[in-house]
């Protein structure tokens, strides 16, 4: 890895962009990963010949709800943090 | 550590290469699980037909619903945008 303090040649700047960009592609394919894991315990009986109808609302729901939920635990999180920093000033 | 003798092409080649790897493992692994808990419920001695087309077509809606759930991931991080 080259020193720090020196600025990047060329070469290095194109390969770590290149590195960059596959760590946010591998992180984005992950989550898909771990949604489809959570998401087809929830939406999917029994194999059939194609998804119907149901079952591709249900997943896509439950996506959504997922994130949703992911967001107000955030939120709710900072909040709890918040009120007992308060408390113990 | 000079890069100067690297070659950058297969440098980035390579690493593509051991990414989808790795992804495609993760894609077994899953599909390998989600199907023997749906089609295999009381392990035989070996896996009859109705067994091995329940995994077939499993295989299938598991690659089905991936693809769904990666649509609807995107169009979400759009919307958040």
């Amino acid at each position: 890895m080259s020193d720090m303090d020196s600025p990047m040649t060329p070469k290095e700047k194109e390969l770590h962009k290149f590195i960059m960009i596959e760590k946010q592609k591998a992180q984005i394919n992950a989550q898909i990963h771990g949604f489809n894991d959570i998401c087809w315990e929830k939406c999917i009986g029994k194999p059939g010949k194609k998804l119907d109808r149901n079952t591709e609302a249900c997943l896509k729901n439950c996506v959504d709800r997922f994130i949703d939920t992911s967001l107000l635990i955030a939120q709710r999180f900072t909040q709890m943090v918040q009120k007992r920093d308060a408390h113990n000033k | 550590m000079s890069m100067a003798n690297v070659d950058k092409g297969e440098l980035i080649s390579q690493v593509k290469q051991q990414i989808a790897v790795a992804n495609a493992q993760e894609m077994l692994t899953q599909m390998t699980q989600k199907c023997f808990k749906k089609c295999v419920n009381k392990p035989g001695t070996s896996l009859d037909s109705g067994e091995q087309k329940c995994i077939s077509m499993c295989m299938d809606r598991f690659m089905d619903s991936w693809n769904l759930i990666s649509r609807t991931y995107g169009q979400r991080l759009q919307r958040m945008q």
